[in-house]
């Protein structure tokens, strides 16, 4: 007897451990991430420049950036948050269980991740467009002399769709070998496994610099993609994905104004956007969730996006290109701090 | 109070009270209770879907793949994900039945070997039992890749040989039979031949049960086919079979028969640690068959051969099978492995189908429904075997 009221005592312990999981999905990860004290984010571990960890063991990188500012303007302190390394297709099954509150893995936006995935995108940080490397031995400048090839690409990503398009729209066929680690990618290209590796123009200079000698692969001078890489928050959580979308103007928005790292606490002005920006006027703080000078934190942290830009991108040699404010020509515009 | 019999006490006890209800009443409380559970989990999962936007439905099957599989059966990116994910059941299963035949014949070997009476023989049977079997089997695959087939020359220095087979970091290429219009002859050569050789065992195996002796039956069939087959191939006019031979064209061999690095790194991986534990098998199976059998083997006068083949055998046989099941099942399952270095197999295709597609859920299921049907038709094949095997000993 007593053994079966065990039983039933273990099984009425197991539904109503089961049961609050139904209740709790409402509530945002907002407030989860305040109640926490701590932002979990999902990062890149193997893309010098995005997210890796440097010879110190801290975690560094344009995007790893990104989640300091947003952690920064949540709870006030850039280094309460955690990196969670993914591997590419890994990234969205960790959004949509909720083991990461933010992905900021050099994601890019799509229809199909956008409706298919469970997730919301963030406005791009980076616009990007695939491209291919290989040696420059082969000389080869053209995507038609590619035929026959083999070309390395990783699993679980835009590129690897683009890669069958464009080779079919050419009607030349390649062996594509498709690996999961970014690692063993670019590892089995140095060995020769593969002529190309088609990628993000960004990750291929980036790698690039880790091959036995840099000096002898070329990136062809062609894009056969858009690639806007964002952050990525969970479908259906609008509260959470505003926070994350406007710490991310917030980044154009000082560079637009020249808002730094360094003067930030010190910015004088007359200018009435700007105020609200900083939180000395206004209540733009509030109605995101956040305190008042969730801004001036997020910048006091990481810096503009200039700033941002210089630190991590700029010594692998990656020009501004598009990525640079409208008012001088890019694609960076801010949505006014009204 | 003479009415107060057993039968007419245990009336009495209330069902509450009676232990043959309360049996049956607690299963079907257990039961209730467990599907409970699933119907809660169920719903919780729905529940969580809906909150993300996604649904569960299998419609996604039908519409374009989009991405290309480097190896298996004729596949375009244009296909639909079923025939992606149809490739990659059929790249599993090609790795795990190569797998399975090359870890037997290892297996069989080396724990033949490890009984040998030569120190030298057994001693390298142990060395490799122990290395390979104490090795996470991920390191192992890993290490065939990287470091053995990777550090294979590049495709212009390959190593050529006979300037017919070439071996380079990209895999082997062997030449392969093409057939021609001889081959139709041919196979009239080899009917002829298989039916002679059907005549021949059975009029020898009638011989030797007249005689009552033990013999290998196929003592004449075989030479008789293999003199028809030969004969065979010089009459046909032509040949039968031409050879393919892979040809450096453009970035990579084309033409002739290959294997790709991936394939070979996990093949040689999945065998060599697979076929060290079936060492232990064989050998322990050969162990158990008691010693007293091999001594009156050779007290009635049989040879080594024989002694093995009619003696020790058919009794270690029934021993060996069930495990050996395992270590099949063992090896099939492991060959998921083989997405750390992009082998497309099941699982390696079912990833990246769920990350193209959001359908995280329907596509797992598949994967393990998938891998539940290969593993329940081995070990039903084997059980099958081994009912028989054992039927015929009693």
């Amino acid at each position: 007897m007593r053994k079966y009221l065990f039983q039933t005592a273990a099984l009425v312990l197991a539904i109503s451990l089961v049961t609050p999981l139904i209740a709790n999905s409402q509530e945002s990860i907002l407030d989860k991430v305040k109640e926490r004290g701590r932002l979990v984010c999902g990062v890149n571990k193997e893309l010098p420049g995005f997210g890796f960890l440097n010879q110190d063991g801290q975690w560094q990188g344009f995007d790893v950036d990104y989640g300091r500012a947003i952690a920064a303007a949540v709870l006030g302190d850039p280094n309460k948050v955690e990196f969670r390394p993914l591997k590419a297709p890994d990234r969205f099954p960790a959004l949509q269980t909720g083991e990461i509150d933010v992905l900021i893995r050099n994601t890019t936006w799509t229809l199909t991740r956008d409706t298919d995935l469970g997730a919301d995108f963030a406005p791009p940080t980076f616009y990007d467009g695939q491209g291919f490397m290989l040696r420059k031995d082969l000389g080869i400048t053209s995507l038609k002399e590619l035929a026959g090839a083999t070309v390395g690409v990783t699993a679980g990503s835009t590129t690897e769709l683009n890669l069958a398009d464009t080779t079919r729209a050419l009607g030349i066929e390649v062996e594509s070998i498709v690996f999961e680690e970014t690692e063993t990618l670019y590892q089995s290209y140095d060995q020769g496994r593969c002529d190309v590796v088609t990628s993000d123009k960004s990750q291929l200079v980036s790698r690039r610099q880790s091959l036995k000698n840099p000096d002898d692969h070329i990136i062809l001078d062609i894009t056969i993609s858009k690639e806007p890489l964002g952050p990525v928050t969970v479908h259906g959580d609008n509260k959470w994905n505003d926070v994350v979308s406007w710490v991310v103007y917030a980044t154009f928005f000082a560079e637009e104004h020249g808002i730094t790292q360094a003067n930030v606490n010190t910015f004088e002005t007359e200018n009435p956007e700007i105020k609200r920006f900083l939180g000395e006027s206004g209540d733009i703080g509030a109605k995101l969730g956040l305190s008042k000078d969730w801004a001036r934190q997020a910048i006091a942290a990481v810096g503009n996006y200039g700033e941002i830009f210089e630190r991590n991108l700029t010594p692998l040699g990656l020009p501004r290109g598009v990525n640079k404010p409208w008012t001088q020509g890019g694609l960076l515009y801010a949505i006014p701090f009204r | 109070m003479e009415h107060n019999t057993p039968t007419t006490v245990s009336e009495k006890i209330p069902f509450w009270r009676d232990v043959r209800v309360l049996r049956v009443l607690f299963q079907v409380v257990f039961l209730f209770g467990v599907i409970l559970l699933l119907a809660i989990l169920y719903r919780n999962m729905l529940a969580g879907l809906r909150g993300l936007g996604l649904t569960l439905n299998l419609n996604f099957l039908q519409n374009e793949a989009g991405f290309d599989i480097s190896e298996g059966i004729p596949y375009e990116p244009s296909d639909t994900y079923l025939k992606a994910f149809w490739v990659g059941i059929l790249n599993t299963l090609k790795v795990s039945v190569i797998g399975i035949v090359c870890a037997t014949l290892l297996g069989l070997l080396f724990g033949i070997a490890r009984l040998s009476s030569n120190w030298l023989i057994r001693t390298i049977a142990a060395i490799y039992v122990e290395c390979f079997r104490n090795v996470p089997l991920l390191l192992q695959i890993l290490f065939w890749y990287t470091a053995v087939v990777a550090q294979l020359p590049r495709v212009r220095e390959s190593i050529s040989l006979f300037d017919g087979a070439f071996i380079n970091n990209r895999g082997i290429y062997l030449p392969a039979p093409e057939p021609t219009s001889g081959l139709k002859i041919w196979l009239w050569f080899l009917g002829a031949g298989l039916i002679l050789a059907v005549i021949l065992y059975i009029v020898r195996w009638r011989k030797l049960e007249q005689l009552d002796r033990p013999g290998f039956r196929a003592k004449w069939a075989l030479p008789a086919f293999l003199i028809v087959a030969f004969c065979g191939w010089f009459l046909t006019p032509g040949s039968p079979f031409t050879l393919d031979f892979p040809v450096l064209q453009g970035f990579n061999f084309t033409g002739g028969f290959s294997f790709s690095p991936e394939f070979s790194a996990l093949l040689i991986g999945l065998s060599m640690y697979t076929g060290a534990f079936i060492a232990e098998v064989v050998r322990s199976g050969i162990q158990a068959v008691v010693k007293g059998q091999r001594e009156a083997a050779r007290a009635v006068g049989l040879k080594e051969g024989q002694m093995l083949r009619l003696v020790v055998l058919p009794q270690a046989v029934p021993i060996i099978v069930p495990p050996l099941t395992s270590q099949y099942l063992n090896l099939a399952k492991n060959s998921s492995l083989a997405v750390a270095i992009g082998f497309p197999e099941l699982v390696h295709v079912g990833s990246t189908m769920m990350n193209q597609t959001g359908q995280a859920i329907p596509v797992f299921a598949m994967v393990m429904v998938s891998y539940l049907i290969m593993s329940l038709t081995t070990s039903a094949a084997m059980n099958w075997y081994n009912r028989r095997i054992n039927w015929l000993n009693r």
